[in-house]
């Protein structure tokens, strides 16, 4: 079932002295399409568990209108939605056993789609069996881990087999480990049924590796929609930048003359095409692996330290035109030169580098290409290509009935096994993937 | 470790002697229904044992007044008083700390300060106000003042505001009317407090003894208290203590058995009330 929000807004009154109306979400509109997984992901307070709740029916919105598929559901009480729900804490009923917790729901089914108990009984252990906890129909809630807890609870969202599934948050209660496994889980069970579903989460982690579709958004305000690749790759404005991969963006003031991207009064990539719009300063926010590590490379820095993690190597170093104390690159273990101190020198990578209006933050659309200077050799072109390309690929969201993208399966994969180490793991399959394109 | 070994012997000693005096008079009663009406009188010192016990005063209490319509009577008015007075306080309970009206923190306010006045000056204009409606000798009249309590719609609504709102919301996503959410989710997690409140209100029923004395000159809906004082009456211009003493323990006894069946669970809904503060 598609979920389509139109210019959905909520408003809180305000409270104490100085009454102000807080407007929670502010004027959505996004089109979840059938069958995807949908990850609302913001910052705490941006408004993500207030547009769960509206979707599943719990608030009403000031404005604005929700559709599953032509079905518009605004006045709809939640109990005649036909969405399941798994709360941040799981709301499993105490006093039941598991198998009451699961059956409740199908229990208020009234008139022609009441079900005999040998039904119910079916349904629940087919919920059941999904989750894997047929072993543990008898207990109590109190007497399971927070991981069985949530199965649970996803088991009793599933039983009435909803059209809409919302996940509030299922991940934050559990430790590290079982976090990896369960969103894992729940991709399977999303993927073996098909229904759609929403998650709300402020981990870029959780979203980026198991959702069809990132919605963005800070403050109440949606920042952009896309697949977990396009909003990394070509992000909407400086905040979806800085909010997502890890570690995060580095960012470092920079100018734009004379055809040349310059930072720190040297000049590091070309800007191609019509640049005189975009002459004067710059916010430039580098992916940590968009460092190309050479000895004659466009951009000089001070080398503070590298960190060695065995796959690749993080080298820490200091631009004076860099936004924060130190900046971080990734480099791949073998293209690492053991320097440890004085100068360290990169080139950058076009497609790594965003360039953003230092006032609004929203993003300068412009082509950069390798300074010919360094790259004397032709084989450099294939990287502006794919920086072309990027913008307007065709697909934005990765169908479930094709091959995933490579490069978010690739993620995913070394995420599960080597457990513990998911943000470098993250990084080098970002490096990994650029690698793919040829460039080095 | 020394001083704590010493003391222990010593609070044995005085939980001991506690424990004599809070029993002594339970002993008391049972003693003296067992004494002779007039071996009793005899007595210028009490004794604290007797020799000849009697179950004389046992018969006398069930043949000179009628005792057994009595308790009948008081277990019909317990039960039905109990149980209107369950339903109507988890109702008001669950509207004051679940649904959203207009006026619900005045009227919360209001019902709390009612509990500020003393139930002696209500009584007045209860009966007042039974008598106009020609209920006096009535079961109606007897139970209607009894079906509201305003404290125990306050605990049983503290109760039912900490069980969390999302179980609330879940119910709502899971199609459940708020009547059956009530009954479904709300009273079996707050079952503790619900019992203790039921069996609070079966001692209250079964020991009232002003409101039945009023409302009741009419022997058939006498209530065991009014019993009591009967048969205080029986003896002969003296009062006959030991045949009063004799009812006081088959009326004691119901509940004590009830107590002894529950124990568990009011003992955890006292632990429960206590933590509230």
């Amino acid at each position: 079932m598609e979920i389509v929000l139109d210019h959905l807004t909520k408003k809180f009154p305000g409270r104490g002295k100085n009454k102000q109306e807080v407007t929670a979400v502010n004027d959505f509109t996004f089109t979840i399409p059938d069958g995807k997984l949908a990850a609302l992901l913001g910052p705490s307070g941006c408004g993500k568990s207030t547009t769960l709740n509206m979707i599943c029916g719990l608030l009403k919105p000031t404005s604005g209108e929700i559709f599953f598929g032509d079905k518009n559901v605004t006045g709809l009480p939640p109990e005649q939605r036909g969405v399941g729900m798994v709360f941040q804490n799981y709301a499993l009923y105490p006093h039941m056993s598991v198998e009451q917790n699961i059956r409740f729901p199908l229990e208020n089914f009234r008139g022609k789609d009441k079900l005999s108990k040998e039904e119910m009984k079916n349904r629940v252990l087919e919920a059941a069996r999904l989750v894997h906890i047929e072993e543990l129909l008898d207990r109590k809630p109190s007497e399971l881990s927070g991981g069985q807890q949530q199965r649970v609870a996803i088991a009793r969202a599933l039983v009435k087999l909803p059209k809409v599934l919302l996940l509030d948050e299922p991940l934050s209660n559990l430790d590290a480990r079982l976090r990896l496994a369960t969103r894992e889980e729940i991709r399977r069970i999303q993927q073996e049924t098909g229904i759609t579903t929403v998650f709300v989460t402020h981990d870029q982690d959780e979203a980026m590796s198991i959702s069809d579709l990132i919605v963005v958004m800070k403050e109440g305000v949606l920042q952009q929609v896309d697949s977990p690749q396009k909003v990394y790759d070509d992000p909407a404005n400086q905040f979806v930048a800085q909010f997502l991969g890890t570690p995060p963006i580095n960012m470092f003031s920079g100018e734009v003359r004379d055809g040349k991207l310059w930072i720190n009064s040297e000049p590091v990539l070309n800007v191609a095409g019509d640049q005189n719009a975009v002459i004067g300063h710059v916010n430039v926010g580098i992916r940590p692996e968009g460092f190309i590590l050479l000895e004659n490379g466009a951009l000089g820095n001070e080398m503070v330290r590298p960190e060695i993690t065995g796959r690749d190597v993080s080298v820490i170093f200091r631009n004076k035109a860099a936004k924060s104390d130190v900046v971080r690159s990734i480099i791949s273990a073998d293209d690492w030169n053991h320097i440890t101190g004085g100068e360290v020198r990169f080139d950058l990578k076009p497609s790594k580098v965003f360039l953003f209006d230092p006032a609004t933050g929203s993003r300068i659309r412009v082509t950069l290409e390798p300074l010919t200077s360094t790259h004397l050799e032709a084989p450099a072109q294939p990287v502006p290509a794919k920086q072309e390309q990027a913008p307007s690929a065709p697909e934005p969201v990765p169908s479930r009935d094709k091959a995933p993208v490579f490069g978010r399966t690739l993620t995913t994969f070394t995420v599960l096994t080597e457990d513990g180490e998911a943000e470098a793991v993250l990084e080098t399959d970002a490096v990994d993937t650029y690698i793919g394109t040829g460039e080095v | 470790m020394k001083f704590l070994r010493k003391i222990k012997p010593l609070t044995w000693v005085l939980l001991v002697l506690w424990a004599l005096v809070v029993l002594f008079p339970f002993y008391w009663m049972v003693l003296t229904s067992v004494k002779d009406y007039g071996a009793y009188n005899a007595e210028y010192v009490p004794s604290f044992f007797t020799l000849s016990p009697t179950l004389e005063n046992y018969v006398q209490v069930f043949t000179e007044v009628d005792l057994g319509r009595y308790l009948l009577n008081t277990l019909i008015f317990t039960v039905i008083t109990t149980g209107l007075m369950v339903f109507v306080t988890i109702l008001a309970a669950f509207a004051f700390a679940r649904m959203q009206f207009r006026g619900k923190n005045l009227l919360f306010t209001a019902f709390l300060a009612l509990m500020m006045i003393p139930s002696e000056l209500v009584v007045i204009t209860n009966f007042q106000t039974i008598t106009e409606w020609n209920m006096r000798n009535t079961f109606l009249g007897l139970i209607l003042p009894s079906v509201t309590s305003v404290f125990y719609i306050y605990l049983l609504r503290e109760t039912f505001a900490q069980v969390p709102d999302s179980l609330y919301y879940a119910a709502k996503v899971d199609g459940t009317s708020d009547w059956r959410y009530l009954w479904k989710v709300m009273v079996p997690i707050c079952r503790p407090t619900v019992v203790t409140i039921t069996i609070l209100k079966v001692i209250e029923c079964w020991n009232l003894y002003i409101w039945p004395s009023l409302i009741t000159d009419d022997p058939k809906y006498f209530l065991v208290s009014n019993g009591i004082q009967e048969i205080r009456e029986s003896g002969f211009g003296r009062a006959n203590i030991p045949a009063m003493m004799a009812a006081v323990v088959v009326i004691s006894i119901p509940l004590i058995v009830l107590f002894l069946i529950y124990r568990r669970q009011i003992m955890s809904g006292v632990a429960r009330g206590g933590t509230k503060g």
